[in-house]
């Protein structure tokens, strides 16, 4: 398919007028910009799937500590105690905090994980992702399905907005993985188009601001725990969207927002870790404890 | 500008935990590698700025040495470059600077063996860099084509000689630029294309009168 999508009002109306899913106009469109086959996208987004559930299973077994001795050691305090005592939401639960702490501490011991969109917020897509097909039993080819309709989420808010927390702060990178999040388990519930892009409006709108101030500069405080939360509020926002709630705001004049909202933020709270919980008491403590003797 | 795909988003696949300074760093020293072309006996790199301050904690340093090693992104020895087998036989030393000329993560990396070649680049982001230097000539060289570097003579009609080399390999040119230190002086020529050049054009055009200096850098895998 050779077409130029740059904004979500344009993806929906191609869906609509193919009535074609998202991810079979991504995967069409990605094929002929690449001079390449669908199968070959689709076995690109596999690679990528298989090494989100690797980065899991090697997280989980792992409670070793990040080179700052930060973070590390958190999902292995979930599982114990959830083998003990069941969380109140149940098992589904369970698995999205432990699977996107499992790849965010496996991301900060230098593990291999998948950046999706970036290493900061690596834990969030795969662990709702892959948490809600095993709970629900769903086949390899719909999580790749759902995968390739989170990359077009992430592809057409890239257009307007650089995912990079130096640039748009974490709302961008985060914010932007748990709209990405919400596609894909929104695609996998049988989401229509409008339901899906609902589901990222909604998750989007609701972390729009989220500045990124990690303590030491480094990937670590807070970007590990705000993966388990971000993921469960991509959860949050498909089970809104699929009842038939909209996002008041279209979903690209949200864009619009976060990227007004990421230039009038201060760069001292875009990555510099000039300010916010970098700068507390406890996280310039916490910095000169790490790297104090350089 | 290139406008991310939809697999820049569900990539790359690779050892955390920063895009920029770890993925980035081994991209750097990949692409350095690639310009260099042999084993070096010994790497001297030169962190700056924000590379320098948090580099440490993000594995700057490791990602670095590995990608001059010819490591991918994604290889699970990165973690632990310096206790491994491939890095017992190469001398190496990070030294840490602030310049505040210099890009937020930026690094020099001096090559020393069979010849000595100083190397300066960019993480940009995202796992994006930019080689920015090559000795004493400004480059902008990504990773992301096959790239043809020049050096040669200022005079009408070089450019043209070079490109119909191309054309007559059937080589479309997807990118192409210019500069030079003086009118009639030294002058380089960047040229990145689609496909893949073979050994003998490049030798061909490495002939030719007026060539100073020619070298073909393959793109980084990913």
């Amino acid at each position: 398919m050779d077409i130029n999508i740059s904004t979500f009002e344009q993806l929906h109306n191609v869906c609509i007028s193919t009535n074609k899913p998202i991810y079979e106009i991504a995967q069409e469109v990605m094929a002929t910009s690449e001079d390449i086959s669908v199968n070959e996208v689709r076995s690109f987004a596999l690679r990528s799937l298989f090494a989100m559930k690797e980065a899991i299973n090697s997280g989980m077994r792992s409670d070793e500590l990040s080179m700052s001795g930060m973070c590390g050691d958190d999902c292995a305090k979930l599982q114990k105690r959830f083998e003990k005592e069941h969380s109140m939401f149940g098992r589904l639960f369970e698995n999205i905090l432990e699977y996107a702490l499992a790849t965010s501490e496996e991301n900060i011991r230098m593990g291999t994980i998948v950046a999706c969109p970036t290493a900061g917020s690596c834990g969030i897509l795969p662990a709702a992702l892959i948490a809600v097909s095993r709970e629900y039993g769903y086949s390899e080819e719909e999580q790749i399905n759902a995968l390739i309709t989170a990359g077009e989420i992430g592809r057409i808010i890239s257009i307007k907005v650089a995912l990079a927390g130096a640039v748009a702060g974490c709302q961008a990178e985060c914010g932007t993985a748990s709209a990405m999040a919400a596609a894909a388990v929104c695609q996998l519930r049988g989401g229509n188009v409008r339901q899906i892009l609902n589901a990222s409006a909604l998750a989007l709108k609701n972390l729009l601001g989220l500045t990124c101030d990690p303590v030491a500069g480094l990937v670590e405080v807070p970007c590990v725990k705000r993966n388990p939360f971000l993921a469960v509020h991509s959860v949050t926002a498909v089970e809104l969207a699929l009842s038939g709630v909209e996002s008041k705001i279209p979903i690209d004049e949200v864009i619009d927002s976060m990227a007004q909202t990421g230039a009038l933020m201060s760069p001292m709270l875009k990555e510099s870790s000039q300010a916010g919980l970098a700068t507390t008491k406890t996280g310039l403590k916490i910095k000169d404890h790490v790297f104090g003797e350089k | 500008m290139k406008k991310s795909t939809l697999f820049d988003i569900i990539s790359p696949v690779m050892a955390g935990p920063s895009s920029s300074h770890t993925a980035g760093a081994v991209r750097l020293g990949l692409l350095a590698r690639n310009i260099y072309k042999k084993n070096p006996k010994k790497v001297v790199f030169k962190l700056y700025n924000s590379y320098a301050h948090t580099g440490k904690g993000h594995g700057t340093d490791k990602g670095l040495l590995a990608g001059i090693l010819g490591l991918r992104v994604d290889d699970r020895r990165i973690k632990n470059i310096f206790d491994a087998d491939i890095a017992k036989n190469i001398e190496y030393r990070f030294e840490y600077y602030d310049n505040f000329r210099r890009h937020p993560n930026a690094v020099d990396i001096e090559l020393y063996g069979d010849y000595d070649m100083k190397i300066c680049g960019d993480s940009v982001g995202a796992g994006e860099i930019l080689i920015t230097k090559i000795n004493d000539f400004n480059v902008s060289l990504s990773g992301n084509y096959n790239t043809l570097i020049l050096v040669y003579k200022d005079k009408p009609g070089v450019i043209s000689s070079v490109t119909s080399h191309l054309q007559y390999a059937n080589i479309n040119i997807a990118s192409l630029s210019c500069d030079r230190s003086a009118k009639g002086q030294d002058a380089s020529m960047i040229i990145c294309i689609d496909g893949n050049l073979k050994e003998d054009i490049v030798q061909n055009i490495e002939k030719m009168d007026d060539i100073y200096f020619v070298t073909y850098v393959e793109k980084l895998e990913n």
